[in-house]
């Protein structure tokens, strides 16, 4: 071990210097503002010039919507194990699930647990867009099964966000299944009368979209989220047309009666409070 | 047609993998213009090409790999839903529009008899020839054909008639029209209310099985592939464009995505691959839509003897369990054990944030 010096006075060291983190300062993507990173995290990751809403990761979203300390994750130690032997272009799908891994800390693309949102008990699952692009495959489906089979057993309001690129394709038909198993449960779970507010982050796309997320009871948007079926590059591509001006937005979707609202980050609390309020029986 | 592609076998467009049989093909054509021009008897010739071209076929479609079921999944002269409803569905009356907002020809829906059971039939249609392939879309479903096929189903489920789905797409229409009409919403309602349909459904793929617009009628009791049909989560394209950056790694993406039936039946997602002819359902298409005949018949018989509530209740397990094998958990060496125990570790009733925060999961 590496004794360090240390200087007489309290509360001085020797040691060098902290450097400047890189990540002081941010630009917004949207309005290209330069932002104090600290100023927008105090902000929920919202710039706070024009109200983009930057992607955030399931932690810092579980931190912005339930109450202090109350998320009780469970099953955090479900884990792929490969069963295609997925590899593409030298690496696998292993490999490519570890490297997100160590980078960014989660494990899987979901986080479920039990949670209290402005004090009232909720069964929550959120999307994890740093894992593999928030894909769903075996693991997320079973995850977000369990989290509604809760919700079912307790007689709670199941909130999930989804975020995410869609299903994974490195577990081929497998992810695919996951659409019709999320599915399934829900059925089962609107059959006993639970409330399900499906809460749409960007993005959210592909199998994700066209399985749960579009399956609340109430379907709530943040602004400006991207939320599609086939993703725009994909559309470009297909038919060669240039697509209009916010296509595929929340406030596109909105237009065209497929969600119910859109809600900034920092109401949304109150928002999902009010609507458990409601539901009650 | 179907007829002549029977045996007009030079009809067949070969595929750049038959480059022998097409070889042994055009030999045997020219031998028959010589007998037939010069007299010469060449039969037994013509015999010894014909046996030749068997067993190339056998040792051909025996071995295909997945990039070649694909193209032969695609073949121009496969049968199509419509030869399907031609040949096995006896008085078929088709059903159309959604109610709401048009008539998608991608899918077709009606009831009509297969064997002596009364069904109904829904299934996605390719087209043949450019200007029915146009009004089809080339089998890529709008929003309101997904939600005609579930008014369809819905209706057979008031009068307790089971459902038959064929599938052949190359996926859900990816379009800007698609997309303002909630494309996403109409697969997804169709997944969840196809969940819990209190009748029995037989689902096959019969060509293409393409991504979330074929899981859109492909939720049932039985799910079944032809044997050189596919199955997959995005087209091999697509795959190769994202994860190899490259779209002309397509034949890789096939083999790496396990999309044929034989890999899809070890994995155990499908439950029965029906039987092709010798050289593909191409090559002899009354053979194949009476396999896929004769299989539906006999399923069906099956699931009707099901009483229904079991029948709901399986077909939730089946959904429930797939993937479940794949799971590995850090904690537990039996992932369901695992699931039962920390439910029930979990007290029904939690009063306030301490009491939760004190629980250990």
């Amino acid at each position: 071990m590496v004794r360090e010096a240390k200087s007489k006075w309290n509360g001085f060291s020797l040691k060098p210097r902290k450097e400047m983190p890189d990540g002081l300062w941010m630009k917004c993507s949207n309005c290209e503002h330069m932002l104090y990173r600290s100023a927008v995290e105090k902000n929920l990751d919202v710039c706070p010039e024009c109200n983009q809403h930057f992607r955030i990761d399931a932690n810092k979203r579980i931190k912005y919507l339930a109450d202090e300390g109350s998320f009780q994750e469970i099953f955090d130690d479900l884990t792929t194990s490969d069963p295609l032997d997925f590899k593409f272009r030298g690496t696998s799908y292993k490999e490519r699930a570890r490297v997100d891994e160590k980078k960014r800390g989660s494990t899987e693309a979901i986080k479920i647990g039990k949670a209290f949102i402005k004090g009232r008990a909720v069964v929550l699952a959120v999307m994890d867009p740093n894992f593999l692009m928030g894909s769903m495959g075996a693991v997320v489906g079973e995850k977000f099964c369990i989290a509604v089979d809760k919700a079912m057993e307790e007689k709670l309001p199941f909130i999930a966000v989804s975020c995410s690129g869609g299903a994974r394709m490195h577990e081929g038909v497998i992810s695919l299944g996951q659409m019709a198993k999320t599915s399934a449960a829900l059925a089962k779970y609107d059959e006993n009368g639970g409330l399900f507010i499906s809460i749409l982050a960007d993005p959210t796309t592909g199998g994700v979209t066209a399985s749960f997320a579009m399956l609340g009871d109430c379907i709530i948007a943040e602004p400006g989220a991207l939320i599609a079926f086939a993703g725009p590059r994909t559309i470009a591509q297909t038919i060669k047309v240039e697509l209009p001006e916010g296509f595929q937005t929340a406030e596109f979707l909105l237009e065209h009666g497929f969600i119910d609202m859109i809600v900034d980050r920092k109401n949304m609390r109150s928002e999902i409070a009010r609507l458990i309020d409601y539901c009650k029986k | 047609m179907a007829e002549q592609d029977n045996n007009n076998t030079s009809d067949v467009s070969y595929l750049a993998f038959e480059e022998k049989v097409a070889v042994l093909d055009g030999q045997m054509s020219e031998l028959r213009r010589l007998s037939s021009i010069k007299g010469i008897d060449y039969s037994a010739e013509i015999r010894r090409l014909q046996r030749e071209q068997v067993a190339e076929l056998k040792r051909i479609y025996s071995n295909l790999s997945a990039w070649q079921t694909v193209q032969v999944a695609r073949h121009p002269k496969r049968p199509l839903f419509c030869d399907y409803l031609k040949l096995m569905v006896k008085d078929f009356r088709e059903m159309h529009g959604d109610r709401c907002f048009g008539d998608d020809r991608a899918i077709i829906t009606g009831l009509g008899h297969i064997g002596r059971e009364k069904v109904m039939v829904v299934g996605q249609n390719k087209g043949r020839g450019l200007k029915e392939k146009i009004e089809c879309n080339f089998g890529c479903a709008d929003p309101e054909g997904y939600r005609k096929a579930l008014a369809k189903m819905k209706f057979a489920e008031k009068y307790n008639i089971p459902i038959v789905t064929l599938i052949d797409t190359p996926g859900a229409h990816p379009g800007i029209g698609a997309e303002e009409r909630g494309q996403a919403q109409a697969i997804a309602v169709n997944l969840m209310e196809m969940s819990r349909l209190r009748v029995p459904i037989v689902c096959v793929v019969i060509g293409e099985g393409g991504s979330g617009g074929a899981l859109g009628i492909g939720v049932g009791d039985q799910f079944s592939m032809l044997e050189f049909s596919y199955y997959s989560v995005i087209s091999p394209e697509g795959c190769a464009a994202i994860l190899w950056r490259d779209g002309s790694q397509a034949e890789q993406a096939a083999k790496a995505l396990k999309l044929t039936s034989k890999d899809l039946s070890k994995l155990g997602l499908v439950d029965d691959v029906v039987a092709e002819p010798l050289g593909g359902a191409h090559r002899n298409i009354h053979d194949t839509v009476y396999n896929v005949e004769k299989y539906i018949v006999k399923t069906l018989r099956e699931l009707k003897r099901i009483k229904l509530d079991d029948l709901l209740e399986k077909r939730y397990k089946k959904l429930r369990s797939i993937g479940q094998k794949s799971i590995s958990s850090s904690h537990a060496k039996h992932t369901k054990t695992k699931i039962k125990s920390t439910i029930n570790a979990i007290p029904a009733k939690s009063g306030s944030v301490k009491t939760i925060k004190s629980l250990k999961v």
